[in-house]
């Protein structure tokens, strides 16, 4: 590496020159880090390494599928403002995601898919590319289609209370690493919350069209709203041992901030009913809509047809 | 590492004159998106320790889950400090305690001013469930560029995921606000 760029000769002159003097400075890695590089990776005793690896792929699953969903956006939101913060959202969980299946990885190497010996593909990269849909275990309620910004702002306001809740109690996991995921998700989860609450009592006494959307966006949604606190075997599991967070523990908490939001915007919750399963199998189970294969497709195909790409 | 007003500090004075030179090299390297910070005054580099052999061992830590300058900052602390002569230079991340905006230094907000960009306030500590908020957020701001407090949000997302962007009403002009968390 020879004629680095360094920031002090153009920072205060000319905002062109970085891009012309060093492009490995705006490259997306021209080598990949370990994002868990000096962390204590240790498991904590008494926990099952591959218990805590499948509660990880949960969570890190729900923020990279959401992640993927909201970057549909990029470019299509009805304002620019608008655009910038599904995109930062979108950013926010996409950070969650790589740390939890680097997480996984680490817990539990099993996870994760082989590649051919010579593939630098790092682990979180592998599990985010290389499983097919029924390798992912996020709730239905993270894949669906966006539909339309109302609907959307409806996922948000869910999707964040509920993640939100859990990390809040997350946060005193005995898994150094997952206590640290959560401290850090909960100043950005509260943020995504607070906006997508704002957003919802906008639409609400908004327009007739603008509430008519959003009753119709959070109808659509609310068939896979009870999922998220349906405890799963892992879940059970880690929660006993004292890592993870049993999901049906937060529902009380989640519906008390969801009912504030629903008051302020003079919306009922919607009568209906849950989402089947197949053989009772959901999203935690790796059975999915029929949504999520095509999801992945778009956002795997780069990386399966370059498996020894550097990215 | 974290004085009991929330400023980053070394965790340690430095224990040999090695690890002096490391601090001070290390104390110089700026953010690869807010150039007029260096990684200090953000409160992002957390640690310098020089071992018996000579290796460096540098801690840092991102601002957001996402951030996507982690690799760079790297890149650039390890190329200062194999330029002033340590060969042996790792970067670890820290990710425990998580960042909060309240460790930019006094020098970095200075610095923030000065490039137009609003430094944030204190952050308010909650120890229990994050309060929701559905009313626009209120923030006792100045202009950067003409000191006025008459200001509005625009947006509560900006160009790096820690801004948010504002406008002054009396000069008019937009700015960058850097969000507490």
């Amino acid at each position: 590496m020879t004629d680095i760029h360094t920031h002090a000769e153009d920072a205060h002159d000319n905002a062109y020159a970085g891009l012309l003097v060093n492009d490995a400075h705006w490259a997306f890695g021209t080598s990949f880090e370990d994002p868990l590089a000096g962390v204590d990776t240790t498991i904590p005793e008494g926990v099952d390494g591959a218990a805590l690896a499948a509660y990880c792929l949960m969570l890190g699953d729900d923020a990279l599928v959401l992640s993927q969903r909201l970057t549909e956006w990029c470019s299509r939101a009805p304002d620019l403002e608008e655009d910038i913060a599904l995109a930062n959202i979108a950013l926010d969980l996409l950070g969650q995601a790589r740390l939890l299946l680097a997480r996984a990885a680490a817990a539990d190497p099993a996870v994760v898919p082989a590649l051919d010996a010579a593939s630098p593909v790092p682990d979180e990269d592998r599990l985010a590319f290389f499983r097919d849909d029924m390798g992912f275990r996020n709730v239905r309620l993270a894949e669906i289609p966006n539909g339309d910004f109302a609907q959307t702002i409806a996922r948000i306001l869910l999707f964040s209370t509920w993640r939100l809740a859990l990390f809040e109690r997350l946060r005193s996991s005995r898994d150094g690493v997952l206590a640290a995921v959560a401290a850090k998700g909960v100043k950005e989860m509260a943020y995504h919350r607070d906006f997508a609450g704002r957003w919802f009592v906008t639409l609400a006494r908004g327009t007739e069209e603008s509430r008519r959307r959003l009753v119709d966006g959070l109808d659509a949604i609310w068939p896979l709203w009870s999922e998220c606190f349906e405890t799963h075997d892992v879940e059970r599991a880690v929660a006993g041992a004292g890592v993870g967070v049993d999901p049906a523990d937060v529902n009380a908490d989640v519906e008390a901030v969801l009912g504030q939001v629903l008051a302020t915007a003079s919306i009922e919750r919607p009568e209906r009913g849950a989402l089947a399963g197949v053989q009772g199998r959901k999203g935690r189970d790796g059975r999915h809509t029929e949504a999520l294969s095509p999801m992945l497709a778009e956002m795997q195909v780069i990386a399966r047809a370059h498996p020894e790409g550097l990215w | 590492m974290i004085s009991p007003h929330g400023v980053a500090t070394a965790a340690r004075s430095p224990q040999s004159q090695e690890e002096r030179t490391a601090w001070e090299v290390a104390s110089r390297v700026v953010d690869p998106e807010l150039p007029m910070l260096t990684l200090l005054d953000l409160g992002v580099l957390r640690d310098v320790a020089v071992d018996e052999d000579g290796g460096v061992v540098a801690a840092i830590t991102p601002t957001y889950s996402g951030c996507p300058a982690m690799a760079t900052m790297r890149d650039d602390l390890v190329r200062e400090l194999q330029a002033a002569g340590f060969a042996d230079v790792r970067v670890r991340v820290v990710l425990e305690p998580a960042w909060t905006t309240d460790w930019i230094t006094a020098e970095g907000r200075a610095a923030l001013t000065r490039a137009g960009i609003s430094a944030p306030g204190r952050v308010r500590r909650t120890s229990g469930p994050m309060a929701l908020q559905l009313m626009p957020t209120r923030r006792a701001i100045r202009c950067p560029r003409c000191g006025a407090e008459d200001v509005e949000l625009t947006s509560e997302f900006g160009s790096t995921a820690c801004k948010a962007m504002y406008r002054c009403t009396v000069c008019l002009e937009p700015f960058d606000h850097v969000k507490e968390i």
